[in-house]
């Protein structure tokens, strides 16, 4: 009987061996991708029962975490929600969080690996872990004028610092309260989340970052900027001067924004084009330049690619493969040219820089919870997009366009400020997308801002960006020079 | 080895008496040892208990403490009966079990504090009672049956009471079904049993004895054929009938468990006492085929299926019986990693029935990797001992016995523990000595009292000189 007690004992180990082995599997080799699944309460719960880190704005928190009485231990609260909410995000008890909770949750609930330590030694001393908390680069003054200026429109503004990124104001109207997201009642986070999503004027979407938009005519600077690189256009550069254009190899016909000629003469110059916002000699130039010049120049300031703020921005788009007609088009921000009000804002903030695209960024440094910096952000030179003196011409032209030209509504007694309008159609009776975008003081830049409007501001097909953006991007520089 | 013709002698009889000389030139070396694990384990379990309490609650409880110094009391006293009448006992069952069952009540102690459950509706006050009981039941089994080998006289009563015992939840009025299997039985509202639990031993002893009385007759006579010698259709009667009788646990009592437990106790059984692999391939085949058509005719084995090889599947995970517990276990148990999160930290709540069928899980979450092996070795080690009772035993019912009620205790572990990390499909039985539940724990220590009796009477029979 021995010998065959040998051969069950052999298949005894077997199975414990079986069972050492698929307790390993799921507690070591599988645990990583059990516990990143998204119906896995327990990595939520977890992410509650820390001391989730503030979010900072100037110093003040935007987000925090308020220790409460029941299963989840802290309560997430943001004040003046509304407002920062486009910055923050929200995290709530039964999905995935968003914004900046998202982007830094590992900081925030203490589990990302520069915390390592801190975890490993609340581990030996019994105390409870504690997230970072994160310092934003907002300006609550830039903020709140933002918001104030932007007033009942729906749209964006970005307001950023051009020698280092920093982003000092992200508004995006319609918002939500992240705060009635936070509340700790499954059903109500889920009532409410689906009334917003269906709400009008999608209050979810953080527009600075997610919106793509038509840009209509702030995109003729990227155009200028390829011809002014190319070396082969100077500002005075001439071409015909007709009052409607056929585009090439199409029937379609092409006006200028007034109807007339852009300014008087048989010919006009890039400079006046630039001036009074003409799209003829426009489409003229990006015939001449080709799509590949324009494209080349737009991806050099962030076109077609995402980047992060940390939280992630959509690529702006300038079309693969456009034939002639659709590149005279693109080089005045039409057909299917799209940007985000940040990327136009850094087309703004590279021009003010001399040329140097500094990354835009929205966070100065990670806190540990004994307030020491686990994480500092330092500015980063993106790359040279243009040559100092292209940017100082642009410069001059933009400035030009705000004393005399197209974009005279964001005018300031005793500053010069650079801007360029923009007009954008988006269908045959569509209401227009409407644009600001420049920067001030144009000699020495401090502030760049990119405004956006929706939906012609409510004024269909008959507001234009001087009329309605311009002004809010003077109330906001105005407020914010005069700190 | 030479079969004994008469397995009925007793052998102790023919022992040398050396009565208190004996005594007094060797002291109780295994017993000294049995007491020195037997301290470390009731530590050990005392930490647990405290550990529990100031990771869940922050603050030390005494109600539990005392209730736990006295079972430690409890299985002190086994240990000196033991010094009386079994005093060659294998040292190492006693300790394993205490220490087993120490950790089993701190887990479930620990899973009341999350429900906000005491007195009487903690389970883990009754799991402490029914340990007392337990205990009290291996000690009568050891007090009473004084050599193993009266039971081979009752071999017939015991495989009676064990089909009686498996088929008494079908009595109407008397059967209590539970998460959908009708394996209970109940009076009134209260004291639930599951008397499969008892029948296993009272099987394992009917099996032993019946194989024993009529192996040759299974192992000589039959046919060869492809080198395997196959019996005589007559003498297929007995594996006929147990298989029909799991087959009827899957269809009426609708548990895949404790029929795959009893057929695989049989058919080890059975190939330890004819020494004929034919009947093994025989009886598995014959099993597999049954749980085939049972798995396409059974929605409930069908579903036990689908959840085992497509738990993740977001269908499967919500469907009506689907794969949700499963997948929350899993996730307790990824949450544990290597380490734990220590006792008290982590939520094993979050996991339906976390302290019977998963407790598994929920020690894997608390414990780690780390604690699952330490667990997994001490079942091992029981197991372990139990088999040196057959490789070590003289005659034959005891060696089939001993095995017999060692190797239930390791199927067991495999099918609840393979089902819940995936290795097989989910079935619900208990974890040995750890699960919440009166029945299994009654009939854990019956199985070490047993065991502590066979391995006395192995160790004192007069050895083979080779």
């Amino acid at each position: 009987m021995n010998r065959e007690l040998k051969r069950v004992s052999v298949v005894v180990l077997l199975m414990f061996v079986a069972l050492l082995c698929s307790t390993s599997i799921v507690q070591v080799f599988q645990s990583d991708n059990l516990a990143a699944d998204d119906r896995n309460t327990r990595t939520l719960l977890d992410s509650y029962s820390v001391e989730r880190g503030a979010i900072l704005a100037g110093g003040q928190p935007i987000a925090q975490s308020v220790p409460v009485d029941d299963n989840y231990k802290f309560q997430r609260t943001y004040s003046n929600g509304l407002l920062y909410a486009p910055i923050t995000g929200f995290i709530p008890v039964n999905g995935a969080p968003t914004g900046l909770e998202q982007a830094l949750n590992g900081e925030l609930s203490g589990t990302s690996n520069a915390q390592f330590f801190d975890q490993v030694s609340s581990l030996v001393t019994g105390q409870d872990p504690k997230g970072a908390a994160v310092e934003t680069t907002i300006d609550p003054v830039a903020q709140q004028a933002a918001w104030d200026a932007l007033g009942e429109y729906s749209g964006s503004v970005v307001v950023t610092e051009p020698a280092t990124g920093r982003v000092l104001a992200m508004v995006s109207k319609e918002s939500y309260d992240p705060n009635t997201l936070a509340v700790h009642d499954s059903a109500a986070v889920n009532g409410t989340y689906d009334a917003l999503v269906n709400a009008p004027g999608d209050p979810l979407i953080n527009r600075a970052i997610n919106s793509l938009n038509p840009p209509g005519s702030v995109f003729k600077l990227v155009v200028v900027a390829a011809a002014l690189e190319s070396g082969q256009f100077t500002p005075e550069s001439t071409f015909p001067n007709p009052a409607t254009y056929q585009l090439p190899n199409s029937s379609s016909i092409v006006t200028n924004s007034g109807g007339g000629t852009c300014g008087s003469g048989e010919t006009t110059t890039i400079a006046t084009a630039l001036l009074l916002s003409c799209n003829i000699p426009m489409a003229e130039l990006g015939v001449q330049l080709g799509d590949d010049a324009i494209r080349e120049m737009a991806e050099k300031f962030g076109f077609n690619s995402e980047f992060s703020i940390p939280l992630s921005v959509t690529a702006s788009s300038y079309p693969a493969d456009p034939d002639a007609a659709q590149t005279a088009l693109s080089a005045f921000g039409q057909t299917s040219v799209r940007a985000t009000p940040l990327q136009m804002a850094l087309v703004s903030a590279t021009i003010a820089n001399g040329g140097i695209e500094m990354k835009p960024n929205l966070v100065d440094q990670i806190l540990a919870p004994d307030l020491s910096p686990l994480q500092t952000f330092e500015p980063v030179a993106a790359d040279r997009v243009l040559s100092a003196e292209t940017a100082a011409t642009m410069t001059q032209m933009m400035t030009n366009g705000v004393r005399e030209g197209a974009a005279s509504n964001a005018r300031i007694d005793g500053v010069d400020v650079a801007g360029k309008t923009g007009t954008a159609e988006n269908g045959d009776d569509d209401p227009y997308t409407l644009w600001f975008t420049g920067f001030a003081p144009a000699d020495d830049p401090q502030y760049a801002i990119t405004v956006l409007i929706e939906d012609g501001g409510g004024l269909g097909q008959t507001g234009y960006g001087n009329l309605l953006a311009a002004p809010i991007a003077k109330q906001v520089l105005e407020a914010v020079l005069n700190k | 080895m030479p079969r004994q013709s008469n397995p009925a002698v007793d052998a102790r009889e023919a022992a040398p008496k050396t009565g208190k000389i004996r005594r007094l030139h060797l002291p109780q070396k295994l017993r000294n040892l049995e007491l020195f694990l037997l301290t470390i384990a009731c530590g050990v379990n005392l930490g647990a208990v405290v550990l529990v309490q100031l990771g869940a609650l922050g603050l030390i409880d005494t109600t539990l403490v005392l209730l736990g110094a006295s079972l430690s009391g409890l299985v002190f006293a086994l240990h000196f009966v033991l010094r009386i009448v079994a005093r060659e006992a294998d040292p190492f069952l006693l300790p394993i079990a205490t220490l087993l069952n120490g950790i089993g009540i701190a887990m479930i102690y620990r899973i009341d504090i999350a429900n906000n459950e005491s007195g009487w509706a903690s389970a883990a006050v009754r799991q402490t009672v029914w340990s007392g009981l337990a205990i009290a039941c291996a000690i009568a089994v050891i007090l009473i049956i004084r050599n193993h080998r009266v039971l081979f006289r009752y071999t017939y009563v015991a495989g009676f009471v064990g089909v009686a015992l498996l088929l008494l939840p079908l009595v109407p009025g008397l059967g209590r079904e539970v998460s959908g299997a009708r394996v209970w039985i109940g009076f009134g509202d209260f004291a639930t049993f599951q008397p499969g639990e008892i029948a296993k031993i009272a099987l394992a002893v009917f099996f032993a004895g019946y194989l024993v009385r009529n192996r040759d007759s299974l192992s000589m006579v039959g046919r060869k054929f492809l080198g395997m010698r196959f019996p005589r259709l007559r003498d297929l009667g007995p594996i006929l009938v147990v298989w029909a009788l799991s087959m009827s646990v899957i269809i009426f009592q609708r548990d895949l468990g404790t029929a795959l437990l009893y057929f695989g106790l049989f058919l080890v059984m059975l190939y330890l006492a004819t020494a004929r692999l034919s009947w093994v391939l025989m009886g598995m085949s014959l099993f597999l085929g049954g749980a085939l058509i049972a798995s396409q005719t059974l929605d409930y084995v069908n579903g036990r299926f689908t959840n085992w090889l497509d738990a993740l599947n977001p269908a499967v995970y919500e469907a009506d019986g689907g794969s949700y517990q499963l997948v929350q276990g899993l996730f307790g148990l990824a949450k544990g990693g290597l380490i734990g999160t220590g006792l008290g930290q982590g939520r094993p709540e979050l996991t339906p029935v976390p302290q019977s069928d998963y407790i598994i899980a929920s020690l894997g979450e608390e414990l780690g990797l780390a604690g699952l092996f330490a667990i997994l070795a001490l079942y091992l080690l029981f197991v372990a001992r139990g088999f040196r009772i057959g490789f070590a035993g003289q005659d034959d019912f005891g060696k089939l016995l001993g095995v017999g009620l060692s190797f239930v205790v390791a199927l067991q572990c495999f099918i609840v523990i393979g089902g819940v990390t995936r290795v097989i499909p989910l079935t619900g039985l208990t974890t040995p000595f750890l699960a919440a539940g009166g029945s299994s724990l009654v009939a854990n220590w019956i199985i070490v009292g047993l065991l502590l009796r066979l391995s006395d009477t192995v160790r004192n029979q007069p050895r083979l000189v080779v």
